[in-house]
C-alpha cells in the first residue's frame, strides 16, 4: 500500500542567492508502513524495513570481536552497562513519564543486593545477578512509590536525592564494607562471557521494550504519560500503572548495577556515583529520546570517549554535562531521530 | 425511566479560596432519565461534574450512587463504580489510532469484572463500540490517528471511551458544543441510543434546543447554586432563569 | 539547653540553604538544580578575591554576590528560558550546569588557576570569639547565622508584601496565568527571581562557610538539603520550608548530642520517607494538582 502523507515545506532563503528557495521534504518512494499497518510487497521493501535493525544486531554482536584488545573489551562491558541505564532512562522518561535523575540509586541497590548474595552467601554469580536485578527492582519501586501519585517533579527530586542518601547511610552505618567496599565478588572472569552477556541483555531490552510499548500495557503507559485524567476517568489507577512501569525500568537499572559489581569483582559506594545518573541522560538526549536504540548508541559512544579522557579526572562529568546541554539546546531530536527522518524522507531545495 | 434512585446529590459545595464555585446543590436522579444541566458560563456546571466524579474534592455535601457513598473518592474508583464522564477539553490519546484509544477503558478492572476476564479480541470490540457511536465501520476512519480526526469524530470518540467502560451513568460535558448543525443532527440519535440501552445520562449543554429534545428534565445553575429543577418548558418560563440568561441564549433558542 | 541553641542554629542553616531554591521555585516553578553550585561558587570566588587578589573581605563578598546574581540571571536568560515548561529538561539542564561548575572547580591547575585540592580552603569568620548564653557557649559566627536567617525571612516577607516586584512575585506564585494577564512579564520575573535566589544562595554560603571548609562536595550537600526541606515542607511553601528546616535542624542536632552523630543521614532519610507516606505533598504542600488541571 503506497500512501502519500504529504510533504513538509520549509521556507528559507538559500544563502548568497537572490531568489527564494524553498526546502522541501519528500517521503522516499518506498512507503510500506502507515499508521502501524505493514504491507510488504517486495524484497526491496523488506530490506528497507529490516535493514537498519539487522545492521544494528549484527554490529553489536561483532563489537567484541572487533575490539582491538582486552582493555577495550572491558570498556565495551562498561559501555553496555551504561547503555542499559540509558535505555532504562529513556523508557521511564518517554514511555511512562517518569524522569529518573538518580539512576545511580538503581545501580547501587542492584549492585549491593547481588553482591551480598555472592559475597556473603556464596551464590553463583548468574543467580546473584538475577536476584540482584529482581529484588533490587522491588526495593527501588517500593522506595520510590510514595512519589508516584504526585506531580512528576516530586519523582525527579526524590530520585535525585536517593543515591546521595543511600551512600550517606552506608557510610554512616559502616555497612557492607563502608568506605572501603567489599571484595572480591567473583564474577564470570571470562571477558567473552561478560561481553556477550551485556550485549544480549541490551538487545533483549531494546526489542522487548519496543514490543511492550506496542502492546496494551504500553498503551496504558503512554496514556498515563500524556493524558492521565482520561485514564483515571476510565477507571484505572494511575499509581498502579506507573508502579508497573517503574518496576520494569528498575529491572534494567538494577541489572546494570549487579553486572558491574561482578565485572569489577568489587562492590562499594562508587556504585552511587553521579556518573551513573548523568551519563545515561546525556546518552539519551544525544542519541534520541524515545527511540530506545538512540540512548543505547549514545552510551556506546560516550563511554569510550570518556575512557579516552580518563587522564583528565572529573572532566569526564563536565563532558557529559556539556554534551547534554548542547544537544538539548541545539539538536533536541537526537541522532537516531535525525537519522530516521533522513532515512524516510529526503530534502531538496526547490526554486520558488 | 424507572423509579430507582441512581444518584443522590445533597448540598454539594466547593469553595476555591473565596469563590464559591458550587453552592449547596442538591438533586436526585432516577435510572433511565436524561437530565440536562444548563446555566450561563461560569455557573459551576463543570465544577459540579468534577465534584461528582471525584476529580475535585468537595468542601461539603454528599453524593450517593446507587445508595453507596462516593463523596470525595478517587476518580478512578468512581469510574469503577460505573460513572463515566466526557471532558469539555478534548483529551484523546493523540498519537494512537482512534480504536486504540478505547483499549485503555477496555483494560480497566470494571470491564474485566463484567466480562469475567474473557473479552476476546479487544480490537474487534473497540471497532464495535466505535460503530455504536457512529463511526462508519468500513471506512478508514477508526484507524486514523486520533489527533487527525475532526471535532465531530472526537466528540464521538469521547462518548465511545465512556461506553467502553460499560457505565450505568454517563455525564456528558458539552458534547454538542463546537459542532455544525449537520454533525449535531447525527449526534442526537447516538445519545438517544445510549438511553435506549439503559444508560442514565446527565448532559451539560449550551445548545438548548437539542438538549430539550432529549432531556425530560433540566436543572439550571447560576453562580454555583441551583435555580430551578423540572421539565424544560416549565423551567425556562421561570423569571429567575430568564434573568440569569438575560436574553442571550434563551431568546435565540426558544 | 545545648540542644536548643545549636538546634536553632542548625535549623537556620537549613533554612538559609533552602531559601534561594524555594524562592525560585515558588515564583517561577523552576527547579534550579544549580543552586548548590552557586553556593559553592560564592565561597570559591570570595576566597579567591580575598586570598589571591588580596581584596578587602567585605568588598569581596559584595562583588561575589553581584557576580553570582548576574550568573543566576544569565542562567535563566540564556539557558533555562529555552527549556522552560518542560520540567524534565529544566532539572536536567540546571543539574548539568551545576555539574560543570562543581566538577570544574575540582580541577587542578588549569593555567595556573588552582582548583580544590586538599581541604585548606576556608573563609574566616566575621566576628571572632565566643560568648555565653544560658550556660551554653556560642561563637559569634553562629549568632550571626541566626541574625542573617531572621533578616532573610523577615526581609522576604516584607519584600513580597510591600515592594512592587515582591508583590509581582506573590502574584506569579499564586497564579501565573492570571499574573500574566495583569501585565506581569513572566520572563522578566523569572530573571529577577533567579538573581535574587542566587544572591540568597550566596548569602547562605558566605554566612555558613566560615563554620567549615569550602569543598565541591558541599555543593551536592546544599542542594540535597534544599530539596529535602522543600519536599518535607511542601514545594513552593515558605511556611513549610521554615517548619521543615526546624524539624531537620533539631532532629540532626538531637542525634548529634545524644550519641549518634553519624546517623544524621539515616534520620534525614527516615524523615523524608515518613513525610512522603503520610503527607505526600509535604507538610504545607498545596497539592491540588488534579483540581488545577481539570
Amino acid at each position: 500500500m503506497r500512501t502519500d502523507t504529504g510533504f513538509l515545506r520549509n521556507l528559507g532563503k538559500r544563502r548568497g542567492s537572490q531568489e527564494d528557495w524553498r526546502r522541501e521534504r519528500l517521503d522516499r518512494g518506498l512507503k510500506v508502513r502507515t499508521e502501524g499497518l505493514y504491507a510488504v510487497s517486495s524484497w526491496r521493501e523488506i530490506l528497507y524495513l529490516v535493514g537498519p535493525r539487522a545492521l544494528l544486531v549484527l554490529g553489536l554482536l561483532l563489537l567484541p570481536v572487533l575490539a582491538p584488545n582486552l582493555y577495550w573489551q572491558r570498556v565495551l562491558c562498561v559501555a553496555g552497562a551504561y547503555a542499559l541505564l540509558a535505555i532504562t532512562f529513556d523508557f521511564l522518561a518517554n514511555y511512562v513519564g517518569l524522569v529518573c535523575v538518580g539512576g545511580a540509586f538503581m545501580t547501587g541497590v542492584g549492585g549491593y543486593v547481588s553482591g551480598i548474595f555472592t559475597y556473603y552467601l556464596g551464590f553463583p554469580w548468574p543467580v546473584s545477578i538475577l536476584l540482584g536485578t529482581v529484588l533490587g527492582a522491588v526495593i527501588v519501586t517500593l522506595l520510590w512509590l510514595p512519589s508516584l501519585p504526585l506531580r512528576g517533579i516530586y519523582f525527579a527530586i526524590l530520585t535525585f536525592m536517593f543515591p546521595f542518601l543511600a551512600r550517606g547511610i552506608i557510610l554512616a552505618l559502616d555497612a557492607f564494607g563502608g568506605t572501603l567496599g567489599l571484595g572480591p565478588v567473583y564474577g564470570a572472569d571470562n571477558i567473552w562471557v561478560e561481553n556477550y552477556l551485556v550485549i544480549a541483555v541490551m538487545l533483549v531490552a531494546v526489542f522487548a521494550l519496543r514490543r511492550l510499548v506496542g502492546e496494551d500495557v504500553g498503551i496504558l503507559f503512554l496514556g498515563v504519560k500524556d493524558n492521565d485524567l482520561a485514564v483515571l476517568a476510565s477507571g484505572i489507577s494511575i499509581t498502579r500503572v506507573k508502579a508497573k512501569g517503574l518496576f520494569i525500568g528498575a529491572l534494567g537499572g538494577c541489572f546494570a548495577g549487579a553486572y558491574i559489581v561482578h565485572l569489577y569483582n568489587f562492590m562499594g559506594t562508587s556504585l552511587f556515583a553521579t556518573d551513573f545518573s548523568i551519563l545515561p541522560i546525556a546518552a539519551t538526549v544525544m542519541g534520541g529520546s524515545g527511540t530506545l536504540v538512540g540512548p543505547m548508541l549514545g552510551a556506546l559512544i560516550l563511554t569510550p570517549l570518556s575512557e579516552l579522557l580518563r587522564g583528565f579526572g572529573q572532566l569526564r562529568v563536565v563532558l557529559y554535562a556539556l554534551v547534554l546541554i548542547g544537544f538539548i539546546m541545539f539538536k533536541p531530536e537526537g541522532i537516531v531521530n535525525w537519522l530516521t527522518r533522513k532515512y524516510h524522507q529526503f530534502e531538496q531545495w526547490k526554486k520558488v | 425511566m424507572t423509579d430507582e434512585r441512581i444518584l443522590e446529590v445533597t448540598d454539594l459545595a466547593k469553595s476555591f479560596g473565596g469563590v464559591r464555585a458550587v453552592d449547596d446543590v442538591s438533586f436526585n436522579l432516577n435510572r433511565g432519565e436524561i437530565m440536562g444541566v444548563i446555566g450561563p458560563n461560569g455557573s459551576g456546571k463543570t465544577s459540579l461534574v468534577n465534584l461528582i466524579t471525584g476529580f475535585v474534592k468537595p468542601s461539603s455535601g454528599k453524593v450517593l450512587f446507587k445508595g453507596q457513598d462516593i463523596t470525595g473518592k478517587a476518580p478512578n474508583k468512581i469510574a469503577d463504580y460505573g460513572i463515566a464522564r466526557t471532558f469539555q477539553v478534548m483529551r484523546p490519546y493523540g498519537s494512537l489510532a482512534a480504536y486504540k484509544n478505547l483499549i485503555v477503558p477496555l483494560t480497566s478492572p470494571r470491564v474485566k469484572r463484567a466480562t469475567g476476564g474473557k473479552l476476546g479480541d479487544r480490537d474487534a470490540v473497540a471497532i464495535d463500540i466505535l460503530e455504536e457511536v457512529g463511526f462508519e465501520r468500513d471506512a478508514y476512519v477508526p484507524y486514523k490517528v486520533a489527533s487527525s480526526l475532526p471535532l465531530g469524530y472526537l466528540k464521538r470518540l469521547e462518548l465511545a471511551r465512556c461506553l467502553a467502560l460499560r457505565p450505568e451513568l454517563i455525564i456528558c460535558d458539552e458534547v454538542f458544543s463546537g459542532l455544525s448543525m449537520a454533525e449535531i443532527a447525527t449526534m442526537v440519535p447516538v445519545v438517544e441510543r445510549l438511553r435506549i440501552n439503559g444508560i442514565t445520562l446527565i448532559m451539560i449543554e449550551h445548545r438548548l434546543r437539542e438538549l430539550f429534545s432529549l432531556a425530560n428534565r433540566v436543572i439550571v445553575l447560576n453562580f454555583g447554586s441551583k435555580l430551578a429543577d423540572g421539565p424544560p418548558d416549565e423551567v425556562m418560563a421561570r423569571d429567575e432563569v430568564k434573568a440569569a440568561y438575560m436574553g442571550t441564549e434563551v431568546a435565540a433558542t426558544c | 539547653m545545648d540542644v536548643l541553641i545549636y538546634g536553632l542554629v542548625n535549623s537556620v542553616v537549613y533554612m538559609l540553604m533552602a531559601a534561594g531554591f524555594t524562592l525560585v521555585y515558588g515564583v517561577s516553578r523552576l527547579p534550579n538544580f544549580a543552586h548548590g553550585a552557586l553556593y559553592v561558587l560564592t565561597g570559591f570566588l570570595t576566597w579567591t578575591f580575598v586570598n589571591s587578589l588580596n581584596l578587602n573581605y567585605f568588598l569581596s563578598i559584595v562583588i561575589t554576590l553581584v557576580i553570582v546574581s548576574a550568573l543566576g540571571a544569565g542562567l535563566y536568560a540564556f539557558v533555562l528560558k529555552r527549556v522552560r515548561g518542560m520540567p524534565v529538561s529544566e532539572i536536567i539542564v540546571s543539574f548539568a550546569i551545576a555539574l560543570i561548575i562543581l566538577e570544574g572547580l575540582r580541577l587542578q591547575d588549569i593555567g595556573g588557576f588552582k582548583g580544590f585540592i586538599g581541604s585548606s580552603y576556608s573563609l574566616p569568620a566575621f566576628l571572632q570569639g565566643t560568648f555565653s548564653i544560658a550556660g551554653v557557649t556560642l561563637d559569634y559566627q553562629r549568632l550571626l547565622i541566626i541574625v542573617v536567617g531572621v533578616v532573610v525571612v523577615v526581609g522576604m516577607w516584607v519584600f513580597t508584601r510591600h515592594q512592587k516586584v515582591g508583590l509581582a512575585f506573590r502574584g506569579m506564585a499564586q497564579d501565573e496565568r492570571a499574573a500574566m494577564m495583569l501585565g506581569i512579564d513572566s520572563d522578566r520575573m523569572a530573571v529577577v527571581a533567579l538573581a535574587v535566589g542566587s544572591a540568597l544562595a550566596g548569602v547562605a554560603a558566605v554566612t555558613i562557610y566560615p563554620l567549615g571548609q569550602i569543598t565541591a562536595e558541599s555543593g551536592y550537600h546544599v542542594l540535597n538539603a534544599a530539596l529535602a526541606v522543600c519536599i518535607v515542607g511542601g514545594l513552593g511553601s515558605w511556611m513549610g520550608a521554615i517548619l521543615a528546616s526546624f524539624i531537620f535542624g533539631f532532629a540532626t542536632t538531637a542525634a548529634a548530642f545524644f550519641g549518634a552523630p553519624r546517623y544524621q543521614d539515616v534520620i534525614l532519610f527516615a524523615l523524608i520517607i515518613l513525610v512522603l507516606i503520610v503527607r505526600p505533598s509535604g507538610l504545607f504542600g498545596r497539592q491540588k494538582e488534579l483540581e488545577e488541571r481539570v
